[in-house]
C-alpha cells in the first residue's frame, strides 16, 4: 500500500544507524586516508602493493582450488548415498569451519609448522572443507533421479551422466561455494599471522603490521583500499551465482539418496574416513601435546607479563553474551526489513548486511581506531569489543533467520490481518514463532563467532582486557616451550567450548552452519 | 451491505480489475463466477484491503471503507489454499481472531465454531495431522468464528476431491445459512455457485458482466460468452 510505515521505518532505523556508524562510516574514513596516501605516492609503496596483493590473490586461488579438490570425494559421498553416520560425518567436518583462527594456527603450529606456505594452505584446506560439502551437497542430494535416468536411458555412461547432467545443475553451487571459500582465504588473518611468520604477508596482516605494529595507519588504510577492491569483487561474483541458484532450488524437494550397497560402499568409506581422519589428526596432536606437561595449571598461575591466562576466559564469555545481544537484536531488526515482500528497500538491505560478513574482520577493527574518535572519543572503551564482534556476527545471525521468513507465504500473513491482526502483530503472532528457532541458532552462532573473532579484536582490544584469542597470540609470540603449552592448553579450551556449542546445534537439528 | 463500486485494481503494471462492481445485500450469498484469470481471486483481496484500489471506491453500509487497513474491516477471507498457521493447533487457528478481538470467551467459541463444521473435539490436533476435507473445515472454522460482517469465501471446496466436494458443497451453504452470514463465494464451477448462493455474478477478464439467479442468467443471458460459458 501507498502508505508510509512508520513502525517498519524505525525497524530500520536501527540497523541501519548501527552499520552506518559501526561500518560505514569507518570505511569512509579509511577510503579518504587511503586515497590521500595512494595520490601521494609514497616511496615503495607500489612495489608492496604489487608483492603482497599478489601474494594474497595466489594464496586465495590455490587454496580455493585444494579445498575443491579436497571437498570433493565426501560431497559426493554424503549426497549420493544415505547411510548410517552421514549425519555425523557432515557435523564432524563443520567442526574446523567454526574453529577459531587461532587455534587452527596454533595446532598446526603443533604439528611443528613453521613459517611454511604448505601449512597456509593445508589450514585453509581444513577450515573450508565443510563450505564446499554442505553448500554442494545440499543441492546434489535433491537432484531429480529422473534426470539422471534420463540420461542413462539415452546412452549416457555413469561418467557422461556425471558430467553432463549433474557437474552442470550443481554448478551455480560450487561456484557460490567457491567464491565464499575465496573470500574466506583472501581475507584470512589468523591462520596467516601465525603460520606465515614474515615470509608470508597478506594484505590482512600487512594491514595489521603497518597499524598497530608501525603507526603507518595512511599506509595501512592505503592497504584496506586495496582489500576492499578485491573483496567486492568475491562479493559480487558470490551474489550473481547466489541469484541463480535461487531459480533451481524451487525445482526440487526432500533428498534423493540411494541406500549404499554393493563397490560404492568402499569409496564411501574411505571418503568419509580419509576426509574426517586428516582433519582430526591436527587438533588431535594439539590436544595430546598440550597434555605433555602441566601446561593447564599454568593457565590459572599469574605470570608477570600477561597475566592470569584464565581471566581471558571471563573476560571472553562476557564479550561474547554482550555481542550475541546486540547482533541478535540488530540482526532480527534487519532480517524483518529484509524478509518484507515488494521491498526494494529490502534487496538493498540484504547486501548492505552482508558487507560486514565479507569485508575483513581486520578492516573493521582498524575502522574502529581510525574513526571512532568521533562524535565521542570512544577509541579506549571496552565496549568496541562486542561491538566489533556484533558487526561481524550480524550477517550470521541474518543467514540464518532470512530463509525461514521467506518461506512463510505471503497468505499466512494475510490470513492472520483479515483475522484482525495489525502488521506489528501479524510480525509477533507468526513470523517470530515461526522463525524462533533460527533466531536461536543465529544467537547461538553470534556467541561462538565472538569467542573466537581475532582479526577486529587484535585492534581494539587492550592489553589489560585480553580475550582468549587475544591471550593465545600473546602467549604464541613469546618463546619458550611453556609459553607455546599455555598456548596450546587454552587453544584446546576454546575449542571445546566452540565444538560444544556447534555439535548441540546440531543436534538439535536447528540449522544449516557453513552452508551459503 | 457491501457495495464495490467500479473498482480498478493494477498489479505489476498490468489492470486485473476494470470498473468492477458488485452488490451483497445483509444475509445474502453471492457466488462470482468466471473462468481462471478473470480478476474473481483479486475482487476477494481487493474488499479485504489486501490490494490496493486504484479508482472506483468500495463502501459498507454507504461508508467508504477504502483507507480502513485490513485488520480493522471485521471481514472473514478463507483463502484458496486455506492459509493456516502452521506453528498452531487447530484451536490456535480458530481463536486467533477471536484473541486479535481480545474476546473474553474464546474457548467456548473455538468449540462452538469447531462444532458448526462437525469436528468436535478437533482442538488440539496439528495442522499435519489434517487430511484435506479437515483442512478446509478448520479454515472455515477460523473465518466463521469471530462472527465477521462479512464471509469471503475463495474456491472453499477447489482442492478437494469430487466426492468430498458434493459434500462439503451443501454443508458449507448450510453452515452459511444458518448464520445468517453476509457472503461471497468464489468459484469456477457453475454448479457449485448455483448450490452455494443466491445469486450469482459472473466475472469475465476484470469485471462482472452480469448478475442473477442461474435461471434468470440462462433465460437471457447478456452475451454469446455468458451462454457458452454457461454451456
Amino acid at each position: 500500500m501507498g502508505r508510509i510505515r512508520w513502525g517498519w521505518v524505525a525497524v530500520a532505523a536501527v540497523p541501519t544507524i548501527f552499520i552506518g556508524y559501526f561500518f560505514a562510516y569507518p570505511v569512509i574514513r579509511i577510503l579518504g586516508l587511503g586515497l590521500s596516501e595512494l595520490s601521494l605516492g609514497a616511496s615503495g609503496l607500489e612495489a608492496r602493493l604489487v608483492r603482497v596483493g599478489w601474494f594474497t590473490v595466489w594464496q586465495a586461488t590455490v587454496s580455493t582450488l585444494l579445498t575443491l579438490v579436497v571437498a570433493a570425494p565426501l560431497t559426493w559421498a554424503v549426497s549420493t548415498f544415505e547411510f548410517k553416520g552421514r549425519r555425523l560425518a557432515t557435523a564432524l567436518i563443520t567442526v574446523p569451519f567454526v574453529l577459531p583462527t587461532v587455534v587452527v594456527g596454533t595446532a598446526f603450529m603443533s604439528l611443528g609448522f613453521e613459517d611454511s606456505i604448505i601449512a597456509i594452505l593445508a589450514a585453509h584446506v581444513f577450515f573450508n572443507i565443510a563450505v564446499i560439502v554442505r553448500t554442494v551437497s545440499t543441492l546434489w542430494s535433491r537432484i531429480d533421479p529422473h534426470l539422471q535416468e534420463a540420461a542413462r536411458v539415452l546412452g549416457a555412461s555413469e561418467w557422461g551422466v556425471f558430467r553432463r547432467v549433474t557437474l552442470p545443475l550443481l554448478k551455480p553451487a560450487i561456484a557460490a561455494a567457491s567464491s565464499i571459500v575465496f573470500l574466506f582465504t583472501f581475507t584470512s588473518f589468523g591462520v596467516i599471522l601465525i603460520l606465515g611468520g614474515f615470509r608470508y604477508t597478506t594484505l590482512e596482516v600487512e594491514i595489521y603490521r603497518q597499524a598497530v605494529n608501525l603507526f603507518d595507519l595512511p599506509l595501512a588504510a592505503a592497504l584496506a583500499l586495496v582489500q576492499l577492491v578485491g573483496v567486492s569483487a568475491a562479493l559480487y561474483l558470490y551474489s550473481r551465482y547466489q541469484e541463480r541458484k535461487a531459480v533451481t532450488w524451487t525445482l526440487e524437494s526432500g533428498s534423493n539418496r540411494k541406500p549404499l550397497t554393493g563397490k560404492a560402499t568402499v569409496a564411501v568409506a574411505a571418503s568419509v574416513v580419509g576426509t574426517i581422519g586428516a582433519v582430526a589428526i591436527p587438533l588431535m596432536v594439539l590436544m595430546t601435546r598440550s597434555l605433555r606437561g602441566s601446561f593447564y595449571r599454568g593457565l590459572v598461575e599469574a605470570d608477570p607479563v600477561v597475566g592470569q591466562p584464565i581471566s581471558a576466559v571471563r573476560n571472553s564469555l562476557l564479550f561474547a553474551f554482550v555481542a550475541m545481544a546486540v547482533a541478535t537484536v540488530i540482526g532480527v531488526m534487519a532480517s524483518a526489513v529484509i524478509s518484507r515482500r515488494h521491498g526494494t528497500l529490502s534487496r538493498w538491505f540484504d547486501l548492505t548486511l552482508m558487507l560486514p560478513l565479507g569485508t575483513s574482520a581486520v578492516t573493521i577493527g582498524f575502522g574502529f581506531i581510525v574513526a571512532l574518535d568521533w562524535p565521542v572519543d570512544l577509541r579506549a572503551s571496552l565496549w568496541l569489543i562486542p561491538m566489533a564482534h556484533a558487526l561481524v556476527a550480524v550477517p550470521f545471525v541474518v543467514r540464518s533467520m532470512v530463509p525461514t521468513l521467506r518461506s512463510i507465504p505471503d497468505e499466512t500473513r494475510d490470513a492472520a490481518a483479515v483475522l484482525g491482526a495489525s502488521p506489528g502483530r501479524v510480525w509477533r503472532e507468526i513470523d517470530l514463532p515461526i522463525v524462533s528457532r533460527a533466531i536461536l541458532v543465529g544467537s547461538a552462532f553470534a556467541f561462538v563467532v565472538s569467542l573466537g573473532e581475532f582479526g577486529a579484536t587484535s585492534f581494539v582490544a587492550r592489553p589489560a582486557t585480553p580475550t582468549i584469542t587475544t591471550m593465545i597470540f600473546r602467549l604464541l609470540s613469546r618463546p619458550g616451550e611453556t609459553s607455546f603449552g599455555m598456548a596450546m592448553a587454552l587453544s584446546v579450551v576454546l575449542a571445546a567450548i566452540t565444538a560444544g556449542i556447534v555439535m548441540w546445534l546440531d543436534r538439535a537439528r536447528v540449522g544449516d552452519i557453513g552452508r551459503f | 451491505m457491501l457495495q464495490v463500486d467500479r473498482i480498478d485494481v493494477t498489479i505489476d503494471g498490468s489492470a486485473i480489475l476494470h470498473r468492477a462492481s458488485l452488490r451483497v445485500a445483509d444475509s445474502e450469498i453471492v457466488a462470482v463466477l468466471g473462468p481462471s484469470g478473470s480478476g474473481k481471486s483479486t475482487l476477494l483481496r481487493a474488499v479485504a484491503g489486501l490490494v490496493e484500489v486504484a479508482l472506483g471506491d468500495i463502501t459498507w453500509d454507504a461508508r467508504s471503507i477504502k483507507d480502513v487497513p485490513t485488520h480493522q474491516r471485521d471481514f472473514g477471507l478463507m483463502f484458496q489454499g486455506y492459509a493456516l498457521f502452521p506453528h498452531l493447533d487447530v484451536a490456535g487457528n480458530v481463536g486467533f481472531g477471536l484473541k486479535m478481538a481480545r474476546h473474553q470467551q474464546i474457548g467456548d467459541e473455538v468449540d462452538q465454531a469447531l462444532d458448526w463444521v462437525g469436528l468436535e473435539g478437533f482442538g488440539d490436533r496439528t495442522i499435519d495431522s489434517l487430511s484435506g476435507g479437515e483442512k478446509q473445515r478448520v479454515a472455515l472454522a477460523r473465518t466463521l468464528a469471530p462472527r465477521p460482517r462479512l464471509v469471503m469465501l475463495d474456491e472453499p471446496l477447489g482442492a478437494l476431491d469430487r466426492n468430498l466436494r458434493q459434500r462439503l458443497v451443501v454443508d458449507t451453504r448450510r453452515i452459511l445459512v444458518e448464520r445468517g452470514v453476509t457472503g461471497i463465494v468464489v468459484t469456477h464451477d457453475r454448479d457449485e455457485a448455483a448450490e452455494m448462493s443466491d445469486r450469482i455474478a459472473l466475472m469475465r477478464e476484470g469485471r462482472i458482466v452480469q448478475i442473477g439467479t442461474l435461471s434468470q442468467i440462462m433465460d437471457a443471458p447478456a452475451d454469446d460468452w455468458v451462454t457458452e460459458f454457461l454451456g
